[in-house]
């Protein structure tokens, strides 16, 4: 038998899942769960991306699978678009497994083995997600994703809001599968035939494909956390151990992202501009949302969920663009956008993993999650505070990391509108770039807030004195995500080549050529517009080791030690520095009617005065709070029927098949 | 011809770090003199530089490595903005690699850097005017890009070189959305510098500075290198304001010695225009309140994404 591509995959997720099972030999053995299994899942992750890589430059390879319902064969393929998204899995996951591997301790929550069996499913659900190729795999893998990552965020389920927040994400997936299972109903076309080659032939008219793409907006958006489907994700990310929030928030949400794709771009061959214009409202409205969110938390990992939120809104915005050029046939426009897109993906899902593992380091050594409390810790974690610092400033979308590539691309193509046949369009893609600029402004703020509280200034409590530094398997794997984030950043090309083969396959136009020189990305003519991060980086690097030598060699090197400047008042303590609180308050000034504030002030006459602000989702008040509502009203009225007589029961079943009867005779 | 380009380039980058602190004097002699004051002359800021370099560095205990690379950070990347800017010619030194969205981000390594170390110390005042400071830079950052996609709308292009000759060769007309853009830029200008509306750089009044705050641990060495960073910052600002609204004038790649001489002498006019101009504005306008200053950037923004609508709208 020849070796593919395809079967290595298989192979592979096959053995995450005799990994995750062989967790329950020993689960409460942290050297053979920690020190054995994770790195050799986390190696197996290598080998995945590597053939993934592969696969993107092969022809697609499509098996069916003689498993599952007799009649109902699995159907399995690989072309471009899902090794993409294999690869994404595959590098980042492998950074993740390694820092799990010493992340895990004895005695907290459930025990190490049976984390690593719902690990390593939900490692192999997300794989098959993304190369199912008929509606029943697909939703197959995709509750089973739900349902593995549901376990893994309630690892520590004594806790009552670990509970509830994973219930909260148990219901959102639910209602959000459903509504995808109601989208293929509707892609089938009434073949009845649910393989993804018999939906991608089926004639729909476009009012039908139009409902299949809102099924699917709100399917997928409910996963990847668009608003106002959004409420799950800072409830569910600190409740998560840290390596499983990485995993949820860098990884899981693409596989959302890839659905999306997958039927938006691909099962339904006609693209409706109007669509792309829904996406991109909604994408840069989640994206302005989450930053500004984000800008005002006091938890650390809320701040993460939030500006996942952000993220997944500029990913969509990107994803709207290429719709809306593909819907009015301006096929290389839409691959810029596409790519941009696609681009940030896995930009995102490397430095949110890293930060994300950085807060689990930060949570293991100080025991806090709230803001308030730390500080100061880049002295006594310098390897976290080092590579968090990179993946901050990769995230900030500075130059020359790879923040910036994707925030470059998806600028261009907003920018290179030829003038649109539609008005509303043509204000909609300015005005968008606008949003979008605003941002990832906003993003470098929250950025500098995040990092700066926790790792810079003096430590706000003294315990944190005893903070120790993250073992070397965390290092290892923070490192890991932290060499991909420069990577990405400095040799944009190659992996704008390999992207090229996704827009290839689903747009059936490229970038073109003009990409063809390594150094520098250009994505239409050179005097257009064009970016070389290598010229970059080593524009700064020299410029600023040209000015150190300078000063050094012409100027006295001395320094001398001495306090902080007190400013006449001596009696400063670390108290005084900038809280969580007040580094945001500038956002919630600016932004006030966003946010639902409750705030109480003390009396002048109060003995113990106390100040409290709280802030809340609006949306909760909009959406949510009336719907609980109306079905805890539906509820009661049904509630009437349920009298608890057997009798009255009886007459129920004897009315229902009179009922039945007179509609059969 | 190509090998005497990008040492001319370079040449013309260094000019411009080296000229910087001058501008900064230029403008504080302007202000004198409008103020009815004699003045310390156009080189006081290289006396300033010089004694700054002299004096043994004092770095506080609870310094971390971070605070100490800010510096040198800081002046790196206005450095590299200065050989990305045509200040004194149109082909710069680094003009292929890092267009109009590449500077934007390098000043946003700039900020992010300062701010970071503003922090790194732990005092009040440095996370207040960190503070501060990224909520100017949230506001004037995204205003500065939508100002450069006008000018890049009009020229087709990010790339500085190409929007300076585009719009250098243009008709003589007034561009409704050019005009708009200006207005933006030039109060994105202010924000961005620390000048007088919103932020005075030659006070530390301890409730209003801004970027003062942040810079207030630094001493010696470090110090002159921040304040010749903002300097350089002030020039490549002047500079690529001049770039977009003013392009005429900039000596194009391959001119003859005597070209590139006058190019220079026009240049060095327009700065310093473009300083006077500033000690104008600072001397008649008052200081915002810091509640203010959102408001002011936030108009900043919106009239630059005005400038956008209507260049898509009317098509100039």
């Amino acid at each position: 038998m020849i070796v593919t591509s395809l079967g290595v995959v298989l192979a592979i997720v096959l053995a995450w899942m005799a990994i995750g099972l062989a967790g329950l030999l020993a689960p409460r053995s942290l050297a053979w769960v920690g020190h054995t299994l994770f790195p050799l899942g986390a190696a197996l992750g290598l080998v995945l991306a590597a053939f993934a890589i592969l696969a993107m430059f092969a022809v697609p390879e499509a098996w069916i699978l003689p498993l599952g319902l007799p009649d109902l064969p699995m159907h399995v393929r690989l072309d471009p678009l899902a090794a993409c998204f294999l690869a994404l899995i595959g590098l980042t996951v492998s950074g993740i497994s390694i820092y799990a591997a010493g992340y895990f301790r004895p005695g907290e929550g459930a025990a190490p083995g049976l984390m690593c069996l719902q690990y390593h499913v939900f490692l192999s659900s997300m794989a098959m997600v993304v190369l199912a190729d008929d509606a029943f795999t697909f939703m197959v893998a995709w509750e089973t994703m739900a349902l593995s990552s549901y376990f893994l965020v309630t690892t520590q389920h004594r806790v009552p809001e670990i509970r509830s927040a994973g219930f909260l994400y148990l219901l959102l997936a639910h209602i959000g599968a459903i509504s995808l299972l109601l989208c293929f109903g509707v892609l089938q076309g009434g073949s009845w035939q649910f393989t993804f080659d018999a939906m991608r032939v089926a004639t729909l008219s476009p009012a039908w494909a139009s409902v299949a793409f809102g099924l699917a907006l709100f399917g997928f958006g409910a996963k990847a956390g668009l608003v106002p489907m959004h409420v799950w994700l800072p409830e569910a990310h600190p409740a998560a151990p840290s390596p499983v929030s990485a995993l949820m928030s860098g990884v899981m949400l693409k596989t959302a992202v890839y659905g999306f794709l997958r039927v938006s771009l691909d099962l339904l061959p006609q693209t409706q501009w109007q669509w792309g214009a829904v996406v991109l409202v909604l994408g840069g409205f989640t994206g302005l949302f989450g930053a500004i969110f984000a800008a005002v938390q006091t938890d650390m990992k809320r701040l993460l969920a939030y500006s996942s939120i952000e993220n997944i809104g500029i990913i969509f915005s990107g994803l709207g663009l290429a719709l809306l050029y593909r819907g009015m046939d301006m096929a290389s426009l839409s691959a810029l956008a596409l790519a941009a897109s696609l681009y940030h993906c896995l930009n995102h899902a490397q430095f949110k993993s890293l930060l994300f593992l950085a807060t689990g380091s930060v949570l293991h050594a100080t025991g806090q999650r709230n803001l308030g409390k730390l500080g100061g810790l880049i002295h006594r974690m310098p390897w976290v505070a080092g590579l968090a610092l990179l993946g901050t400033l990769a995230m900030a979308g500075l130059p020359p990391l790879n923040g910036f590539v994707s925030e470059w691309l998806l600028l261009q193509s907003y920018l290179f509108t030829p003038t649109l046949p539609q008005n509303l369009s043509n204000m909609l893609v300015p005005l968008g770039a606008a949003v979008f600029a605003l941002t990832f402004a906003l993003a470098a703020y929250v950025l500098v807030k995040f990092y700066g509280v926790i790792f810079l200034g003096r430590s706000r409590e003294t315990s944190l004195a005893q903070a120790h530094d993250a073992g070397w398997l965390e290092r290892i794997g923070m490192g890991w995500l932290a060499v991909l984030c420069v990577a990405l950043g400095l040799f944009p090309v190659f992996v704008l080549r390999a992207l090229d083969q996704v827009n290839q396959s689903l747009l059936g136009a490229t970038l073109g050529d003009h990409a063809s020189s390594w150094w520098a990305v250009v994505p239409f003519a050179a005097d257009r517009a064009s970016y070389s991060p290598l010229a970059f980086g080593a524009g700064i690097a020299v410029c600023v080791m040209l000015i150190f030598a300078l000063v050094h060699r012409l100027y006295h090197g001395r320094v001398r030690r001495s306090d902080a400047w007190d400013c006449g008042f001596p009696d400063q303590t670390a108290r005084m520095q900038d809280t969580a609180e007040g580094f945001g308050q500038p956002i919630r000034h600016v932004f006030g009617s966003f946010f639902r504030i409750r705030r109480i002030l003390p009396t002048p006459f109060d003995l113990a005065p106390k100040y409290n602000l709280q802030l809340a989702d609006r949306w909760w008040d909009w959406l949510y709070t009336p719907i609980v509502r109306a079905v805890e009203k539906g509820a009661y009225w049904v509630s009437f029927l349920q009298q608890g007589r057997i009798s009255l029961y009886l007459v129920y079943s004897f009315a229902t098949l009179l009922i039945l009867l007179a509609f059969v005779l | 011809m190509t090998e005497r380009l990008p040492l001319l380039a370079l040449v013309q980058a260094l000019l411009a770090i080296g000229l910087a602190p001058m501008l900064v004097g230029w403008v504080d002699q302007c202000r004198a003199w409008l103020q009815n004051r004699r003045g310390a002359g156009l080189l006081q800021p290289y006396r300033t530089l010089r004694k700054l370099f002299h004096k043994d560095a004092v770095v506080a205990l609870g310094a971390s490595p971070l605070f100490r690379a800010s510096p040198y950070i800081q002046l790196g990347a206005m450095a590299l903005a200065a050989a990305i800017i045509p200040i004194f010619g149109s082909q710069p030194l680094l003009a292929t690699s890092a267009d109009t969205i590449a500077l934007v981000g390098l000043f946003a390594v700039a900020r992010v850097f300062t701010a970071l170390a503003g922090m790194d110390i732990g005092t009040a005042f440095g996370t207040l005017g960190a503070r501060r400071e990224m909520l100017i830079g949230f506001l004037s950052e995204p205003a500065l890009l939508m100002v450069f996609f006008t000018a890049s709308l009009l020229s087709q292009s990010t790339l500085l070189p190409t929007i300076v000759e585009t719009l250098a060769h243009r008709e003589l007309a007034i561009y409704p959305s050019l005009a708009f853009a200006g207005v933006a830029f030039a109060m994105v200008l202010l924000a961005e510098n620390a000048r007088v509306p919103i932020d005075n750089p030659s006070t530390h009044l301890e409730l209003t500075m801004i970027h003062e705050a942040m810079v207030l641990e630094y001493s010696a060495r470090h110090l002159a290198l921040i304040e010749w960073a903002s300097a350089l910052k002030l020039l490549n600002f002047a500079a690529i304001g001049l770039a977009l609204f003013v392009p005429w004038g900039l000596p194009p790649p391959g001119s003859g010695v005597l070209v590139v001489l006058a190019g220079t002498a026009v240049s060095l006019l327009k700065l310093g225009l473009v300083g006077a101009v500033l000690a104008l504005i600072e001397t008649l306008s008052a200081k915002l309140r810091i509640f203010r200053a959102p408001e002011f950037l936030a108009t900043a923004f919106l009239l630059a994404v005005l400038g956008l609508l209507v260049h898509q709208l009317l098509g100039s």
